[in-house]
């Protein structure tokens, strides 16, 4: 654990420096904010000040994954990276590591240029749509596409601006660091410089030591894949609901898997694959396993639960094992054992309303920190350059019949506005159709421009050191415009705003199991599932019918004995007068 | 023909039947609980013992089919024509009347034929509706029985399964009301826990009886002999 003292040190400046630097622009306010400021810096010890001025995201990132990264344990490597002569260095950039790396792992540059963190890129085998972060639109920053500078800093190679341009097939610029180094200093900044509003953002870092960091490669850890997906959406849990920050450090009751005091896995130790090519896909899921943990012995090839608990996982000698087994081809396992997501503290974004981006404080953006989560952080329900948030907490997730296969609105997709909520993925799945799991879903809600022309959604030019950019000039004219017309495509030159929905397919943050869904949350008739329609499911109350004519027929019964009763009782009075 | 105190009803038959009215309140308890008529235990509670109960159940059946038909008194559930218009009658007017129930205990014949019509019924069309839906049921909600559910239907077994109960339940009611239409309710119920009542036996039989089943008749000299063997009514 050579150097990790220093590590340390170095992370615990990092706030402080921040503090200056937005201090110092701070200090060219009026005194009402310098007020504001001052209380800001304390706002991450839970004291109040709901305003924090500026526009700062991802802040807290870096600091989150480097403070585990110190607790890093020996591996049984047959290699310690330390000691090879090709990573001596020195290093001064990304590309010379990872050219150091491609000179013994010859073969891994070819792999990862097909892999989606490298191409952003992904052809849909079943609906053969277009996909990956390099095209897709969401409903929340809405498109990486234009917006390179900012974004692909969570893509896994060096110095992409621009999708359309960047040299795909050049190896060098792969960045192996980003999922290989395990010191924790490890940062990326944006590729290309941002409105001067922005540029407060990502100041105040410590250099990169490049030879230290390349010599501590190895397995990727959850630091290494939480940076970016625990931050997905512009924020912690922001986007996923069951991957947050937590996990860097989850007690056994938010993850038994991931839990030091559960099995303490890696996301590795699910995502399993070779050659850079590995199992987890959220465009084409695996909603159900019948192949289960294979033969003895056998490597897993999916990151699904039944590859390792098989495919009758409850016991098979008692009652309730046994009906629990009888659910696996209708229900996931993740219905029942992941009853809530967004929980240990971290709030997941559950509605974000584009509408009121823009309103500014003297003429700066500021945000607007009014919710408080579990782990007493203050969250920002506004900020100038997104617009309005609302949180959940350990939330239900939303169950639907599922296929596996997701479908896309694209940029191209051409929709009615009449029918929004517009569904920025949708999918099919039903009660008869085999392939079909009840499956859960975080549910995002948001209100967002569109093409009005079109009726297409757009993309938005949101960064970028000009007079269009949204984030510094706040128009949604100039950034739809801007955004639309830089990527060719066609622009009526109308928009407005529309409802979208977007569906989170939810496998992380797996109770205990003492804690997974007790029957009665779906077996009843206002429970989980009451929403679903058209199948029996005892306890839900869905054969009216049948429980009326029972009903009738057995007070019927009863009133018929009674009634005979009675006519007894008068006769046998009558009789006695 | 003289009416004796005979032991009707034998140990196992009591045991079968008290087992069994155990049982089938369980059952319907447990059922209704299932299907979200009430929710006085969890679902899961509920599903359990319903389903740990019909084990029992089954068991006890099987016991029961091979006592029936080992030691003849299947025979009681043969359905007959005999006396059955007066018994009907009987529960339709003369009840009303004040009177007495035109159907004595024989010792062949320990039902009234609407009695063994209903038992007879109840044997063959209800509980077998009842238990081979369950099974059915078990088997599917076990993930056994895939073909099973999609050659019926997922709604139809749980369907007969739930009709089937509610006939049992229908059944219960009818079956405790007609117990308050003898002498008394407990004079209609103590058979059932002593097993001993008054039968109306042939001299044949009464000799046999008290020849080589001493310890299931009481002979009584002082016995009031009923010179009819049955009361006729028109």
């Amino acid at each position: 654990m050579n150097g990790q003292p220093g590590t340390q040190q170095m992370i615990r400046l990092k706030p402080k420096q921040q503090d200056l630097s937005s201090r110092h622009i701070i200090g060219l306010l009026a005194g009402i904010f310098l007020a504001v400021n001052c209380s800001l810096a304390q706002a991450e010890h839970g004291d109040d000040p709901k305003i924090e001025m500026g526009i700062t995201e991802y802040k807290k990132t870096h600091e989150e994954h480097s403070k585990k990264a110190a607790e890093k344990k020996d591996t049984a490597s047959t290699t310690d990276h330390s000691k090879l002569k090709e990573l001596e260095g020195p290093f001064n950039s990304g590309p010379e590591v990872t050219k150091a790396c491609l000179s013994c792992h010859n073969k891994a540059g070819h792999q990862f240029t097909k892999n989606k963190h490298w191409t952003w890129r992904y052809k849909h085998p079943e609906t053969g749509q277009e996909l990956g972060k390099g095209v897709l639109i969401n409903n929340f920053c809405t498109n990486a596409k234009g917006n390179e500078g900012m974004c692909a800093q969570c893509h896994a190679g060096y110095g992409m601006t621009d999708i359309d341009t960047y040299d795909f097939n050049n190896e060098e610029n792969i960045d192996c660091l980003i999922c290989h180094e395990s010191s924790g200093t490890y940062y990326k900044t944006p590729t290309s410089s941002g409105n001067k509003a922005c540029s407060v953002m990502f100041e105040g870092k410590p250099p990169l030591d490049w030879t230290k960091i390349a010599q501590s490669v190895g397995d990727p850890g959850r630091n290494n894949c939480g940076k970016c997906h625990f931050y997905g959406g512009g924020g912690d849990n922001v986007k996923h609901g069951d991957l947050s920050s937590v996990l860097f450090d989850p007690p056994k009751a938010v993850d038994v898997h991931m839990s030091t005091e559960g099995e303490d896995f890696a996301c590795i130790t699910c995502h399993v694959g070779e050659g850079h090519d590995w199992a987890g896909s959220r465009y084409e899921m695996l909603v159900h396993d019948d192949k289960g943990t294979g033969k003895p012995g056998a490597p897993r090839e999916v990151a699904s639960c039944e590859s390792c608990h098989g495919t009758r996982p409850h016991s098979n000698t008692d009652i309730i094992g046994l009906k629990l087994n009888g659910h696996l081809d209708k229900v996931a396992c993740e219905t029942c054992h992941i009853p809530t997501i967004a929980k240990g503290g971290v709030a997941t974004v559950i509605d974000w309303d584009w509408r009121t981006m823009g309103k500014l404080k003297n003429g700066e953006g500021f945000k607007l920190k009014e919710y408080t989560q579990g782990d007493g952080h203050h969250r920002a329900t506004y900020k100038s350059i997104k617009g309005n948030f609302k949180y959940g907490e350990n939330l239900k997730p939303r169950l639907e019949w599922f296929d596996g296969t997701m479908k896309y609105t694209t940029i191209d997709t051409k929709f009615d506005p009449a029918k929004a909520p517009i569904l920025i993925n949708g999918f099919d799945g039903a009660h008869d159709d085999p392939d079909s799991r009840i499956y859960p879903f975080k549910v995002m809600h948001t209100t967002q421009p569109y093409d009005k022309g079109n009726n297409t959604l757009v993309y938005m030019h949101l960064w970028g050191n000009d007079d269009v950019a949204l984030w510094g000039n706040y128009s949604f004219d100039k950034a739809i415009k801007a955004g639309m017309e830089r990527n060719g495509l066609p622009y009526s030159g109308e928009w407005g705003f529309i409802e979208t929905l977007s569906y989170w397919p939810i496998n992380h943050m797996v109770a205990p199991k003492e804690d997974a869904l007790a029957c009665g949350e779906c077996h009843a008739n206002d429970g989980r599932i009451s929403h679903l329609k058209g199948f029996y499911v005892p306890g839900t109350g869905r054969t009216p019918m049948l429980d009326t004519i029972g009903l009738l027929a057995v007070l019927g019964t009863a009133g018929g004995v009674l009634g005979h009763g009675a006519l007894r009782l008068m006769a046998s009075r009558r009789r006695k007068k | 023909m003289a009416t004796y105190i005979v032991q009707v009803f034998k140990l196992f038959e009591r045991i079968w039947h008290w087992s069994q009215a155990a049982s089938i309140l369980l059952l319907l308890f447990t059922g209704f609980a299932i299907h979200g008529v009430h929710r006085l235990i969890s679902f899961e509670t509920a599903a359990w013992l319903h389903t740990l109960v019909a084990f029992a159940l089954l068991l006890l059946w099987i016991f029961a089919t091979f006592w029936l038909f080992t030691t003849g008194q299947w025979r009681h559930y043969i359905p007959t024509g005999k006396n059955f218009i007066q018994v009907a009658k009987y529960y339709s007017f003369g009840i009303f009347k004040g009177d007495h129930h035109p159907y004595r205990k024989t010792f062949r014949r320990k039902h009234n034929p609407l009695q063994a019509l209903t038992y007879l019924l109840l044997k063959i069309v209800i509980f077998p509706a009842i238990w081979i839906s369950g099974i059915a049921y078990m088997v599917i909600s076990f993930g056994y029985g895939e073909g099973l559910s999609d050659m019926l239907g997922s709604a139809t077994v749980p369907l007969i399964h739930t009709i089937a109960a509610i006939a049992i339940a229908i059944f219960i009611i009818a079956h405790l009301y007609l117990l308050t239409t003898g002498h008394s309710f407990i004079a209609h119920l103590k058979p059932m826990i002593t097993g001993w009542d008054e039968v109306d036996l042939t001299d044949e039989e009464a000799a046999f009886l008290i020849a080589d089943e001493r310890n299931h008749i009481k002979p009584r000299d002082d016995m009031v002999v009923h010179c009819e063997s049955e009361p006729k009514k028109s």
